[in-house]
This record gives structure tokens, sequence and C-alpha cells, in this order.
């Protein structure tokens, strides 16, 4: 580990304007940051903490959503009763994610935030354009089990390893950042996270000092809620592949369906154009595979990671048969 | 005065069962669980000195070349940096268990990614750290060999055998099987990792460790150093789980004390968890090919079983994975072969229960595939194919309860309401499926020596045998109290000093037969003396509670003993026995798992193993010794499997996160159940050994399990999701 000077911020402004210097880095509850600074994966100069800043808090918000605070922790919004009566695929998603130690200490800031799992990535001896821009890929022609299928380019096969974000995807949530300006913006989900193109260094939007202060979640989207992980062991696993779904029966027919999924790409992936596909109709098997046609149309292997294109397609049948209530599919 | 016993024949006396103590066999308390459970008991990597500094290896991240420059200026600039070390008598790899002298050391030749070739030593051990991650070396690469499968294979002689004309059998035979599997490499995963603080006393070397084999382990460091061993001590009185990778010396070891000796001051290095991966022993990634005639009645006909291991140039360990194939089953034509590739890559040695582990659930996958192709109960055709005695030998077997063990496992488990055909359960998405398992292991003894004082107060039993967290201070403790007539607070246990008696070692499942003999032994010479002072047969001495009854009076022992305490040593040695009785430890294994019908996901719902191992020393250690080893039995089925990189060897998943051991929810309730048996070819105390035997079969049971519910036979272990998925509706 190299030796870092520590800050400990007591407000927002002061968090930005400390960590406005070069090298700087937040932390939170440092689940992720510190096993990557022991390993030299990062390295910051300077760690600004941020546990005492009045981010802590889950509020109501004036048009009939959530404002979560980004310390609020992974334990604590997964239990707030708010949370499991009307965003229960958060709730869910948060449960599957870690071990209960790691959820008390993650925060929702820093899950977020959390850097892939790639093998490659954490091993310094290894090309990672990732950790190294320039550097090259290692995994690509490596092994790939973790890997993308969707979305990856030749850069990069990376995957983001978070069941929260794929849950808050599936609800449009907005991510509230402040600047070292002092300014707030918000930032919609779908744009939070970005591809690895020829820059897969650059994970987010976030410019350099932003801290997020919350995730907003929209009014409760109602219907039913299934989170689906599937995964190696029964728990304490990254996602092999993960489906959200929220959907809302009108009749027979599906009157609104959202899905995001994870462990498939290098942000949480959702597909317009397979929830557009499905409105309106009745839930059946051939619409299911139709819409898990479109989801995975460009869908590449890596070889090690073949198989979730299948598995995405079988996982992505069996939440939705379970939201829809459509029964087992055959 | 020594007792000493060469074990040439059976034991008559069976004397444990005459005691009136009643503490043997017991689930009393391990002594030390308090300690642990409240972090008083001091791990290798705990230990602390005023002026120690901090050393880390420094691994090389070529597979095979050679090392061009180690160029340490800038490193050693570092703040809190004291010195790099790059001594050639650094450890190339860890010794092999029993070794006894030093393994290949150097660190001019690169053998394999991962091997340590420096050490830096800081005054933290974060300094340490950094300073490792920056050392600056260069290498002149060679072209490795990384592929076991491309690689050129020797056949060893000594590891082929036959009998009578397998090859015709099996083109004669009505019913046959030839298949092949392939097993992945493990790692021991021992929740310690690897640690040692050496401290220089002049001459004399004083190592905290964690260590399996003490006696051993000792020899192997003063060799690696070049010094008498007389010089070296080494402590180990805990050990935080060894699974084999803590046999023999290993790198941190020797960097520590060359350091220490290097710098005059005590030096500890901790493996963190990514070095115990790519340094430590594995198991090797296996190939088996099972070949099996039977007639139409179920008998078999022909047996072979061979495979294909690997290891490190002039590494002279390949994994015995069909030991005990020869014995198992009977049937007249049998070959029995073992190939072994040489590779670059992290040396491979013994891991849980090395041989059997592996060889023992391959197999019988294979008998469970040929029960289906017969048209047989799985159960049955096991329990015909047992042998009278063991095949191709003239002795018999010592004692063999596999019958009874499947027996009574099928029973306890409710086996007949198991639904023969594949597929055929369905409970919502999951396809529930019922399978079972033989366990077998050989079962051993090794010398072992042990004393034991006796005095006012109490007893001290010393030994330098570990406790790797299988119960050796309960069981000793114990058997102690039982000949003694003392409860348990009135013996103290004490361990892991080579300053003490050579004992066994824990290993290969023989720790607490041949430990536990040594202790029986000087307990015995002390019931002697005291029978001698009361002027009675020692067979006519009952002692409990610290009295001594002889001739109806009844004495304190306090008393007895007197101001001179009572001294004794018990030294056992293996003898001739072997070539009177074959002996082995067997059971079985049954277990039931859920396979989602979506994903492909298995769960095991329960798991239950019947084990017959002679007698129980304890049965709350001894049935946690099971419940680990069928918990590992799952990891082998379902989780575990270290991923090399296919371009320079190197383990890539080299942390818990991604090498998947179980985890609580893998793992179902388990049901252990003991048969009684008792074995006087064992020891005297007639027990055998239990360590290993509970993962030897168990993950066939599972694998059997998933056949059961999906029709899938799983060739390629772990029985991940991406197997099955193919197959699913
Ligand atoms: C063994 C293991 C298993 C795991 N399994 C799962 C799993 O199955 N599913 C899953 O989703 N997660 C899993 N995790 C990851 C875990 O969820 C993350 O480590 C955790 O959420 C990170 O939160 P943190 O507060 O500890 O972040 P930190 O480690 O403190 O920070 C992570 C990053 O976020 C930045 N950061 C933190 N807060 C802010 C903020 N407010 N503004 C700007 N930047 C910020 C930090 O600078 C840092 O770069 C696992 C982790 C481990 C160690
Ligand atoms: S996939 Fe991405 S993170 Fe992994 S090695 Fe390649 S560049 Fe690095």
């Amino acid at each position: 580990m190299r030796d870092f000077t520590y800050d400990r911020a007591a407000a927002t402004s002061d968090a930005v304007a400390s960590a406005s210097d070069e090298g700087a880095s937040f932390i939170a509850g440092g689940t992720n940051l510190l096993d990557l600074m022991k390993l030299e994966v990062m390295a910051p100069e300077k760690l600004v903490d941020i546990n005492r800043l009045d981010l802590h808090d889950i509020e109501e918000t004036d048009t009939g959503g959530l404002r979560v605070g980004a310390l609020v922790s992974n334990s604590d919004l997964a239990a707030d009763r708010r949370v499991r009566r009307d965003y229960a695929v958060l709730s869910r998603a948060l449960l599957s994610g870690a071990s209960g130690q790691l959820r008390n200490k993650a925060t929702t800031g820093g899950n977020l935030l959390q850097r892939t799992r790639c093998y490659y990535f954490y091993d310094t001896a290894m090309p990672c354009n990732k950790r190294q821009p320039g550097s090259g890929c290692a995994a690509i022609g490596g092994q790939t089990r973790l890997h993308a299928i969707l979305g990856a380019s030749e850069h990069c096969i990376a995957t983001h390893p978070s069941d929260m974000a794929v849950a808050m995807r599936a609800l449009d949530a907005e991510v509230e950042v402040e600047g070292t300006d002092g300014a707030r913006r918000t930032i919609q989900m779908a744009e939070f996270h970005r591809l690895p193109g020829d820059t897969p260094a650059v994970e987010t939007v976030l410019k350099a000092g932003e801290l997020i202060t919350a995730v907003i979640l929209p009014p409760p989207p109602g219907g039913r809620h299934v989170y689906r992980k599937v995964r190696d062991r029964a728990s304490y696993a990254f996602a092999l592949v993960s489906v959200a779904a929220v959907a809302r029966m009108d009749g027979d027919s599906i009157g609104d369906v959202r899905l995001a999924f994870g462990g498939v790409a290098h942000k949480p992936w959702r597909d317009d154009r397979a929830e557009a596909l499905m409105k309106g109709k009745a839930p059946s098997d051939a619409l299911f595979d139709e819409a898990a046609d479109l989801i995975l149309a460009d869908a590449r292997g890596q070889g090690g990671n073949d198989f979730k294109i299948p598995l995405l397609r079988r996982t992505l049948k069996a939440a939705l048969s379970e939201a829809t209530q459509m029964g087992e599919p055959q | 005065m020594t007792l000493h016993l060469k074990l040439d024949n059976p034991d008559e006396e069976n004397r444990l069962d005459h005691m009136a103590q009643g503490v043997i066999g017991t689930g009393a308390n391990r002594p030390d669980g308090a300690l642990k459970v409240s972090g008083q008991a001091t791990y290798a990597a705990e230990w602390q000195r005023p002026d120690m500094a901090y050393g880390v290896l420094v691994r090389a991240t070529v597979p095979a070349g050679k090392v061009e420059k180690i160029d340490a200026s800038a490193v050693e600039a570092m703040p809190g940096i004291v010195k790099v070390i790059t001594d050639p008598k650094l450890l190339r790899v860890p010794a092999q268990g029993m070794a006894d002298a030093a393994p290949a050391q150097g660190n001019d030749e690169v053998l394999y990614f991962g091997q340590p070739i420096a050490l830096v030593v800081g005054d933290s051990f974060e300094a340490a750290r950094h300073g490792a991650n920056h050392l600056s070396v260069s290498y002149l690469p060679q072209e490795a060999r990384l592929d076991p499968d491309a690689v050129q294979t020797e056949r060893p002689e000594g590891k082929q055998s036959s009998q009578g004309d397998l090859d015709g059998v099996m083109k004669t035979a009505p019913v046959t099987l030839d298949e092949v599997w392939t097993t992945p490499g493990h790692n021991s995963s021992a929740m310690e990792p690897h640690a040692s603080m050496a401290e220089w006393d002049g001459d004399r070397l004083t190592l905290h460790g964690s260590y399996q084999m003490l006696k051993y382990n000792r020899n192997e460091l003063a060799d690696s150093l070049g010094i008498d061993p007389k010089n070296v001590r080494i402590l180990s009185p805990y050990v935080g789980g060894g699974f084999g990778s803590k046999l023999g010396i290993s790198p941190e070891a020797v960097a520590a004390a060359l350091a220490a000796r290097d710098l005059g001051r005590p030096v500890r290095v901790v493996m963190p968890r990514q070095q115990v991966f790519e340094t430590i022993t594995h198991r090797a990634q296996c190939r088996q090919r099972i070949r099996l005639a039977a007639d139409e009645t179920g008998k078999l006909l022909g047996i072979g079983h061979d495979n294909r291991v690997y290891n490190l140039p002039d590494e002279g360990f390949a994994e015995p994975v069909t030991q005990a194939t020869p014995f198992t089953y009977a049937a007249e034509n049998r070959a029995i072969g073992q190939e072994v590739a040489t590779i670059n890559r992290v040396i491979a040695g013994s891991v849980r229960a090395p041989g059997e582990a592996i060889g023992v659930p391959i197999f019988e996958n294979a008998m469970d595939e040929m029960a289906e192709k017969l048209g047989m109960d799985p159960l049955e055709f096991r329990l015909k194919n047992i042998p009278e005695t063991p095949p191709g030998q003239d002795i018999p077997f010592s004692s063999n309860m596999l019958a009874e063990a499947l027996r009574d496992g099928a029973e306890k488990f409710g086996w007949d309401k198991r639904n023969p055909t594949p597929g055929a359960v369905q409970e919502g998405e999951w396809l529930i499926g019922m399978g079972m398992a033989s366990a077998v292991r050989v079962n051993m003894l090794m010398e072992s020596k042990a004393r034991i004082t006796l005095t006012a107060e109490g007893a001290t039993v010393e030994t330098d045998m570990t406790d790797i967290g299988t119960g050796t201070y309960a069981i000793l403790t114990q058997i102690a109290g039982e000949l003694l007539g003392l409860p348990m607070e009135k013996v103290t246990t004490k361990l892991g000093d080579t300053d003490l008696p050579p004992g066994s070692g824990s290993g290969g499942s023989f720790g607490a037969a041949s430990s536990g003999t040594s202790v029986y032994l000087a307990a015995m010479e002390l019931r002697r003396q005291i029978a001698d002072k009361l002027d009675c047969d020692e067979a006519d001495l009952t002692l409990k509670d610290g009295q001594a009854i002889a001739a109806n009076k009844t004495h304190a022992l306090a008393d007895l003993v007197g101001e001179t305490p009572f001294e004794a040593e018990g030294h056992i040695e293996p003898g001739d026995i072997a070539s009177k009785a074959f002996q082995a430890t067997f059971g079985s294994h049954f277990a039931e798992v859920a396979v989602n019908r979506h994903t492909g996901e298995t769960r095991v719902r329960r798991m239950l193993g019947t084990f017959a191992c002679g007698r129980v020393l304890n049965e709350k250690t001894a049935r946690s010794q099971c419940l680990g080893g069928m918990t590992f039995g799952i990891g082998m089925a379902l989780t575990e499997e270290m991923l090399f990189d296919t371009r320079d060897g190197h383990v890539v998943n080299n942390d818990f996160a991604e090498y998947h051991l179980p985890v609580n929810l893998d793992v179902p309730k388990l049901e252990v159940h003991f048969l009684q048996e008792r074995d006087p070819y064992a020891n005297p105390m007639q027990a055998k050994g239990i360590g290993e035997l509970g993962i030897c079969g168990a993950a066939a049971a599972v694998t059997n399990a998933i056949h059961n519910a999906t029709g899938v036979r799983i060739r390629d272990y772990p029985a991940t999701l991406d197997k099955i998925l193919p197959y699913l509706p």
C-alpha cells in the first residue's frame, strides 16, 4: 500500500474541496477501495473520508419517491420498510449481494462505484487497459467466466459487479452529485455508467472530485418485483447473470415492464426495445423468447462465458414468468 | 521409562474398553476451544517482538526462465525498507509432506509463475508490501510447458499394475463402461495463511510457524539453512487448518529465518492469500479413465482405472489417485495406471485426502453409471461386489464394514424412496434427485512418541504433535485421562514444540491413531508404575477420579505420587502388522439435490454419511471431521476449481472471492453416523483414521444425485451450471 494522507470531511462542501486535490479519492465503507489499495490496483495519494457527512438518511421526495443518502448502508437500504414495500426489486437485489458483514459497511454511493471483479484487473502483473490505459487486456484470450457478453469492446470485456445498480437501473433511478464548485446535478442511471469503448478506465460520467450525495428513486412503479441472481454458489458470489424485472399487468396483458441485467456488461444493461415489444401483449413463452432475441441479438461470448447467452435467456424467461404470473415457462 | 511397541501383532487386550473414567469416546469439549474463540490462542502471524521487521515475498511473473537481474536499489531507497533479501537459499517450492530435507532452493531459475524470488523486509508490513510490489526484476524468459494435455507424459513403472486380461474382458463382457472424467486443481484453503516469525539467539533459531509435522519440518528448515537441526526449534501450538498445505516447510519460514539472521533482528513473514494460491501445493488437475465390465447379474469382471496428473520438474509427488481401487470392489481382471506430465505450474502435492479424495468419487460415478446400464439399484450393485478379502492379496481385511455402512446409510437416509428414473421428480422449478457413493480411505500408523508426567496435581502430556483444528488436544487429553483415571481438567496437553518428544505429526488421518497410541503407551507405563507401588498387577488396577483402587483398597493418586513425579514415555512403531491384514476405513455417502430447471444451479438439500473407523475417541471432534469432509465434498462437486491462465500458467482466481469454497448456504443439514467398530490390527486403542474419510466419495453422492435429478452425467468437475444447462428442457 502506498502512503497516503487522510482527511475527514465534515460537510459536503469540505469533501468536494478536499477531493479536488490531484490523486484524491473518497472513502466510504472502504470494502472495495481498501482491497484495491492493498494490491496497489488503486493508489490514491489522499483519502477523503466522507463517513461523517450528513448523507445517512432515506427521505420521501415531493413527487412521492425516495431520496437515498449516499452513505445509507446496503443493509439499511434493504431493510427500509418503504423500500421493501414499494421497491422490492431493490431490496432483493441488495440482499443477494456480498455478505451480511459487507452489506453493513457498504454504502449506496460506494456500491455504484465499485470496480469490476475481472481477475486480471486485480493482478498488477497483468496488462489491463482499465488499470493501466494502453497496456492491453489480459482477459481477452484468458479466463472469462465473469466477463461481458454485451457492449464489450476490444479494449475491455469487464462487467460491472453491482446487484444494487441493476435494480436501480430497472427503477429509473437518478444519481445526485455535488461538484467541486458546490453545485448539485442529477444523472440518469441510464447515463451514469459507461460502456468501455476505448477508454475502459473511465467508468462513469462523474467528473473528477464529484461526490455522490444521493440516489433518487422515482415514485413506486407498482407491479410485481423480481430479482433473480444466478451464481456459482448459493451465496457470496457475484452474478453470472442477474435479472431485475418489474411488471404490472393490465388485465391479461402486460401493462408495463422494466428489465435490467447484471453480470453481462460494463454497466447495468437495459434494452428499451424488448420492453416496448412486450407492452400490451399477453405474456407467453414465445413473447419472452422474442424479447430475449432482441436483447441478445448482438451478444458475443469470449469462450469461457459463452454459456451466459443461453443463461440470460433462460433467466429472463423465468423472471418474466414470475413477474407476470404466467406460471412456469416451458 | 519408555514403553515401546512395535506393532507386529493385533492388539488382544482392548484395554480402553476396560477403564473406569468414562471420558474416552465422549463428545468432550476441546481444552483449547475457549482460548481460540476468545482470541487467546496465539497463531503464527500474531507473534510480535519490539524490534521485529516484516518481510513480504516477491513472486516471479514469468512461468519459466532465468532471473537476469534483481535491482534492489530503488526499493531499498524507499522509506521504511530495511533490505531486499535475494539469498539463493530461498525456497523455490514448499517441501512435500515428510520430505525431511530441504526442497528445491534458489532464485536464479524460474520454474513457475508465482515462485518466490526475493524477500523485501521493512520496518512495517505496509512498507514491505509496497516495496515488494515495486521490486524491479528482469528475466530471460524460456519456453514454458503449460498445458498438461499437450505435453509428453511418463508412466512411472511402480504406478502400473494389472491382473488377468482387462482388455479381453472389455470385449467379451455383456455390459461394459469406458469413460473419462476430469477434476480441476484444488487449493487446500486453510483459513490461516502461511506465516512464520523467526528469531535467532546466537546459533539457535526459534521459529513460530504454522506447520503440521514438526519433526520433519525442523529437519527441512535446518537443511534449507545449512545448520544443525539441534539448533532449530519450531513452535506451532495452534494451526488454523492445514489440509496438506502445511505438511512441509514452506518459503515464508526459510525467508524469515534468512532475513532474521542477516539483519540480526526477528522477522515475520505472512503470505497474503494470493500467495498461498500461487506458491503453496495444490491438488493437480486430473484426468481419469475408468473401465468396468460386468456379467448380467451385476458381478464385476473387470476394473480399469487410469489417470493423468502433473507436477513441476523434479517433484516426485504424484497423487495416488487409484489408491482405493485395488481393494474396494472385487473383479478378476484389473488394470491400474498413472501418467505424469511435467509442467511449469505451481507445485502439486497433498491436499485433503490425496488419492481417494478424487479417485473414489470418480470411481463411484462410474459405479453409478454402470448400475444404470445393468438396470440395478446402485446400492445393490455395490453390495454385490464387495470382496471377502483384498483382491490379489493373501491377507484378510483387518475389518471391512463397507456393506454395513452402505445399508445403515441407505436406511437412515430413506434410499428406498428414490425414484430410479432420472428427471422424474420435480418440485416447482426444481428437479430433485438422490445419489449415493461408497467412502473408502486407507488406514495408516506412523512412528510417534509422547511423554506423560504425573504429579500430585495431575498429568501433563507432551509431544511435538500438532492440532491443526482437528481436536488433538481433546483426544490426547481424553486418552491420558481415561487410562490414568483423571478428569480432563486434571490433564494438561502440550503440543507443537520440537523440544518435546517427536510425534507422528498431522497428516494422512494417522495423527490420532499414531500420536494417541504413544500417549496410550506412556499412560500404560504409568499404570504399571502405580501398580508396582501398590504391589498389584496393572490389570487389577482401577484408576478413577484421581483414585487408585487395588485389592479393594482405595488410594489417592496424589498421595501415591508424592513429591517425585512419575514420568513415562510411549513410543509406537508400525512394525510388521501390515503384512498380516489390510487396513482401511469405510463408509457411505447419501445426498439429495435440487437442480434448477431454468438455470442449472444445484443445491444440496440434505446429505448423510455413515462411517466405520474403529473406536471413536471423541464423538464431537470425530463428527466435526466428517462434517468438514462432506462440506469439502460439496465444494468438489459443485464449486471448487482453480483456474489457470493458459498463456502463463498463473492462478487466475487466487482469492476466496473467486475460488469458491462452499459457504453456509451451500451446506444443508449434514447427518453423520458412526458404526461401532474395533480394529485390533490398527493399534492398541483399536481406533482408525477419520479425518479424511468424510471427503472420500462425498462428491460422487452429489453428482450421482444430479444425474438422478436431471439425467446429466457430470464428466468435468465441478458441476457448475454451464455443464448442466445444455441438457435442461
Ligand atoms: C468478497 C466480496 C463480495 C462481494 N459481493 C458482492 C455482490 O455479490 N454483489 C454486489 O453488488 N457487491 C458485492 N460486493 C461489493 C460491495 O457491494 C462493494 O464493495 C460495496 O458496495 C462498496 O461500497 P463502499 O461504501 O464500501 O465503497 P468504498 O470501497 O468506500 O468505495 C468504492 C469506490 O467508490 C468511491 N466512493 C464511495 N462513496 C462515494 C461517494 N459518495 N461519492 C463519490 N465516490 C464515492 C470511492 O472513492 C471508491 O472509489 C462484494 C464485495 C466483496 C469484498
Ligand atoms: S477486461 Fe477490462 S478490466 Fe479486465 S483485463 Fe481487460 S481491460 Fe482490464
